[in-house]
């Protein structure tokens, strides 16, 4: 906050914050300034000259937008001369707009029209004749409409795109009476590099730019609107859902502490699965191999049945279950509680196991803590960011736009190290490509160079961290040369990289997948957090290291327990101290062993030690490795249950079906990457016919003799608060818009959390830096499968696509499975554009169409693994990180041949 | 979308160029000068490879090349016409000479013929008023300006290329 100054506006006393925008100054005390180009996310223009006002000493008229608060300015915001010229710019915005504002979308909430009423303005009292020409719509983006005759010229879509979005594809082009807003170099905008996030839409204060699959579905008045968590990636987006009746109309990016209003693609146009008819509205038993519909009452019955007979027969070592992402912290709370305490088992997992196990192993280790140390709008703040594994822009859209802020508004150095050319490289000052897998050896080559020029931060190691000699000793065998002959990276550029990062004031790391999903998964975190130690990038604000967790609820549901090792808050099961707090909190006798990961479960399936599974919202089918074992092992399943809100690939195998809530009905809480609780608003009703995971769950725990009452989800968290420390401060009433950063432990209303851990002592006492040495992956090309394959997410599609591809907008613009193939491989097989090809591993095979690009190095193939026809889990590794059981995703061979 | 860019000499002494200027503030224009009198005129391609090796964005070249009427992002021909639309001209009937050199060219204003030998365009006065109507085809102007005059004027132009 800066210094307070007073001004004064049409005789009246302002008290304002020097350098403050006059305009919204002048609005936040009441006077109603008219301005339409003013949007308050992006820099001032003074495009539209609306806001005018006459300050003493200063010439002319003034537009106020683009004016800065001084102590004693003297202000006339309105008298006739000022309200005259505002009527004749409205007289001319008029003249120039196309007026078809019956059936326009934003009819009585457009800021035109708005004024038009003000300054009692129409078409036939213009002093001067109105424009009959028309220029074409440009309709060809699979979700925005741009329509240049209602266009107003005010620069906000254009400054949305570039100083918001980061990505600058929206300009004016032509000149005076024909200027209109293009894309990229003029040609359709399907064709351009717009990914649909709708950032122009929202900034839009008429009706140029309106949201295709919203038009038609309601007029503005008929509309409802409803603030809630965005059910898609872990950044954890408020938005604010629009609906006519039980009806999704359109989707806005809300203020939330997260994203600023900002949104993605997903977040913004993919809610049309929510009222998909296949949605599930009813029980399903599998009666013969074929599903029949079945009562609540036949359905819970029949698994309360079956499982008390599993448990009698084959003891609780034979259940096991997977918790969700999806859900929220009290579905998950539940799950595990019903797991642990009603099944007697701690075989609870999730599909985190698949993403982050390696980093919640890994920081643990060398933090005490496994989660973001930052927060999400701190990147914009960092003055290096060193990006690796992680294709930001695709997997998480919205913290990719600060990333982007980071470098283009405040001269940030990205540094991203990654084998694709993804779309951050552009931003990036360098750009390190790695063979993959190969983390850990670019990792110590850095470190080396660090050590070696001096550039080590030794009152941090001194004071902050132990186990420094044993490290260093390793670091030091892996010279740049050296490096360079393993990881394929000049030496010029891991020197370079090395020294970006440890002479940066605040440096940041950001990674995700490409660092976890390796046989050394835990092993590249702990080199992560090693470098962060080494320069003491971390404990600062701005300074961190960051995993970016994929789904919107993965960071909660580990916070809950929905692992094999921990109870909710990461109290060990193994604990005698802790058993026996749970045993007294939950009345019933605990498992004081560690349970199966969800790999492990798979092969317990597939011996016939487990004979029973529970799956809650998850789609193992599609999203686990080596689906050809998964699929042998469910088939061997005794009893198969799963809740979901769609028919999956997962759910075939089923034997009882259960329908649940989408995160648009849902009441409770998400906790996003950055360790933020927030409250979700039931904004739909549900389908008739489906239940809330967590009420399913209770009401199979009662009907087996394990009594839970819970009537609420806020009743759950106050249950979590108790068991949980860190949840300790976790309650509905405190959470409002901005919600909480764990570790929350008090009551106290002002305590809301942590914004950055690590802070004076890591959660373990001192850093612990771990020796690692560089252990290559589990498979590498060879002879037989020469080539070198990987996995991973696109922006237009989620997980394993059950939501997503049920929404035509996003199909729109990825609607089926393709690979990754270099120009020099599609030249040395022969292939083209869109051609069939097979990709076999050891594992399995698929067929898909080849996408030729030099986003990938030139003997490697990327497959998306969204798309359950072309799994490229058929193809996946389940080789296993030792320590965090995380498969090998990122890392096969494979051939490829011509289908 | 990803455009191909050849390696030719053209874009070797555009790169070059680039590299040299491109930490001044400010190169875009004087980027975008120097690749229309290599190219003649400003295809996609040459905005795209101006936008990669300036490190902009696309939308901010389009911007300006659309923005300054200097700029062209059509071929233009061997020999520029440009007929002048001034209020000497205009009152001695330069719309008039316009349609006819449209006629005879087979193109519209702003256009290029097919056989690439001329481009159509208009300006505003060359400070020829004595002569209106007036044309002018590259550095040489032509007066009282009539149909007949138009055919022998482009029929020596195209006797030229031949």
């Amino acid at each position: 906050m800066g210094k307070l100054v007073t001004i004064k506006i049409d005789g009246k006393e302002i008290k304002a914050e020097e350098g403050s925008n006059l305009l919204q100054t002048a609005r936040d005390a009441g006077f109603d300034i008219p301005g339409l180009c003013y949007y308050d996310k992006v820099s001032p223009s003074g495009a539209c000259r609306l806001c005018l006002v006459k300050i003493d000493g200063m010439r002319g008229l003034t537009a106020s937008c683009t004016v800065k608060v001084n102590e004693g300015m003297n202000i006339t915001a309105f008298d006739e001369e000022l309200e005259g010229h505002r009527k004749a710019i409205v007289e001319l915005l008029i003249s120039e707009h196309k007026l078809g504002c019956m059936t326009c979308e934003v009819d009585s909430g457009c800021g035109l029209e708005d004024l038009a009423y003000r300054y009692d303005v129409t078409v036939d009292n213009l002093p001067f004749p109105a424009r009959s020409e028309h220029l074409p719509v440009e309709a060809t983006s699979p979700v925005i409409l741009y329509d240049p005759n209602k266009c107003i010229l005010c620069e906000r879509c254009v400054k949305a795109c570039y100083e918001i979005q980061g990505k600058g594809i929206l300009s004016f082009a032509e000149r005076g009476i024909d200027t209109y807003v293009a894309t990229d170099l003029g040609g359709l905008w399907v064709d351009s590099n717009c990914d649909g996030c709708g950032e122009c839409i929202q900034a839009c204060p008429v009706g140029a730019l309106v949201e295709k699959p919203s038009i038609g579905k309601a007029r503005k008045w008929e509309i409802t609107k409803e603030e809630t968590i965005c059910p898609y990636c872990g950044v954890g987006c408020r938005i604010e859902v629009e609906k006519k009746g039980n009806e999704i109309i359109r989707i806005n990016g809300a203020d939330g502490p997260a994203n600023d209003g900002r949104l993605c693609v997903k977040g913004r146009f993919g809610y049309e699965y929510q009222m998909n008819d296949s949605r599930l509205t009813t029980p399903l038993i599998k009666e013969n191999g074929a599903f029949r519909e079945a009562s609540w009452d036949e359905a819970l019955d029949l698994i309360a049945d079956k499982f008390t007979g599993i448990k009698n027969k084959y003891g609780s070592g034979a259940f096991a279950g997977l918790a969700s992402a999806r859900c929220t912290n009290e579905d998950n709370y539940v799950f595990q509680k019903f797991m642990r305490a009603a099944l007697g088992t701690n075989n609870v997992d999730h599909c985190a196991r698949l993403c982050h196990a390696s980093t919640v192993a890994g920081l643990a280790r060398a933090f005490g803590s496994g989660a973001m140390t930052n927060s999400i709008k701190e990147f914009e703040h960092a003055d290096c960011i060193l990006v690796t594994g992680s294709n930001t822009t695709e997997t998480h859209p919205v913290i990719a736009t600060y990333i982007k802020n980071a470098v283009q508004k405040h001269g940030a150095k990205l540094i991203v190290v990654d084998p694709r050319r993804i779309d951050l490289v552009k931003y990036a000052t360098l750009w390190l490509r790695q063979q993959n897998g190969t983390d850990v050896a670019w990792l110590n080559g850095m470190m080396n160079v660090i050590i070696n020029e001096g550039l080590a931060d030794e009152e941090f190691i001194r004071s902050r961290t132990e186990g420094y000699e044993d490290f260093a000793a390793v670091v030091k065998e892996y010279t740049p040369e050296r490096v360079e002959e393993i990881s394929g990276i000049p030496k010029e550029q891991i020197i370079e990289a090395a020294r970006v990062y440890a002479q940066a004031e605040n440096g940041s790391i950001v990674f995700s997948m490409g660092i976890t999903q390796h046989i050394t998964g835990t092993d590249n975190v702990l080199s992560v957090a090693n470098l962060a130690m080494l320069t003491g990038n971390v404990g600062k604000l701005y300074s961190g290291v960051n995993p970016l967790r994929g789904q919107n609820n993965v960071q909660g549901a580990c916070d809950l327990g929905g692992l094999p090792n921990v109870y909710p808050g990461y109290q060990k099961v193994v604990d005698p101290d802790v058993k026996a707090k749970f045993e007294a909190k939950w009345n019933a006798k605990l498992d004081d062993k560690v349970g199966l990961s969800v790999t492990e479960m798979m092969d317990g399936a597939g011996e016939g030690t487990v004979k029973a599974l529970y799956i809650m919202g998850e789609n193992p089918m599609v999203s686990d490795p080596n689906l050809n074992h998964v699929e042998a092992s469910l088939k061997k399943l005794d009893f198969l249950v799963v809740q979901d809100i769609f028919m999956t690939e997962t759910t075939q195998f089923a034997d009882v079906v259960l329908p649940s809530f989408s995160s648009y009905e849902k009441s409770g809480t998400f906790t996003n990457t950055e360790r933020r609780i927030q409250l979700l608003n039931p904004v739909l009703d549900p389908p008739a016919g489906t239940r809330d995971d967590w009420q399913i769950l209770q009401d199979i725990s009662n009907r087996m003799g394990y009594k839970m009452n819970f009537t609420s989800a806020e009743e759950i968290m106050e249950e979590v608060a108790d068991v949980s420390p860190i949840y300790g401060g976790v309650h509905f009433k405190k959470l409002g818009v901005e919600g909480v950063q764990w570790p929350c432990k008090t009551d106290d209303e002002n305590d809301r959390g942590v914004l950055y851990l690590h802070k004076d002592t890591f959660s373990r006492g001192l850093g612990h830096f771990s020796p690692v040495d560089f252990i290559p992956p589990a498979e590498l090309p060879d002879k037989e499968y020469p080539y070198m394959l990987s996995t991973g997410r696109i922006l237009f599609h989620y997980h394993t696509g059950t939501m997503t591809r049920k929404v035509s907008a996003l199909n729109s613009f990825e609607s089926g499975p393709y690979a990754e193939i270099s120009p020099e491989l599609a030249e040395t097989l022969n292939i083209s554009e869109n051609d069939d090809i097979r990709i076999t591993s050891r594992r399995g095979s698929i067929v898909t169409a080849a996408r030729i690009t030099d986003k990938v190095a030139p003997l490697s193939v990327f497959v998306p693994f969204h798309f359950a026809e072309a799994a490229a889990n058929r193809l996946t590794n389940d080789a296993l990180d030792p320590i965090a059981k995380i498969p090998e995703l990122k890392v096969a061979a494979c051939s490829v041949e011509k289908a | 979308m990803q455009i191909h860019i050849p390696d030719n000499p053209q874009y070797r002494e555009l790169g070059a160029y680039i590299q040299d200027v491109k930490h001044q503030k400010g190169p875009l224009i004087k980027v975008l000068h120097k690749a229309q009198s290599i190219f003649g005129y400003l295809p996609r391609e040459v905005q795209y490879f101006v936008a990669r090796e300036l490190n902009i964005t696309e939308s901010s070249v389009y911007g300006v090349v659309t923005f300054y009427n200097f700029f062209s992002t059509k071929p233009k021909g061997e020999n520029e016409i440009n007929v002048c639309l001034g209020t000497a001209c205009y009152v001695r009937g330069a719309d008039k000479v316009l349609s006819m050199l449209e006629d005879e060219l087979e193109i519209s204003n702003g256009e290029t013929t097919k056989d690439n030998i001329f481009s159509l365009n208009t300006a505003r006065c060359f400070g020829a008023c004595g002569l209106a109507p007036a044309v002018m085809i590259n550095e040489e102007v032509y007066g009282h300006v009539d149909r007949k005059k138009i055919k022998k004027m482009l029929s020596e132009y195209r006797t030229k290329e031949e």
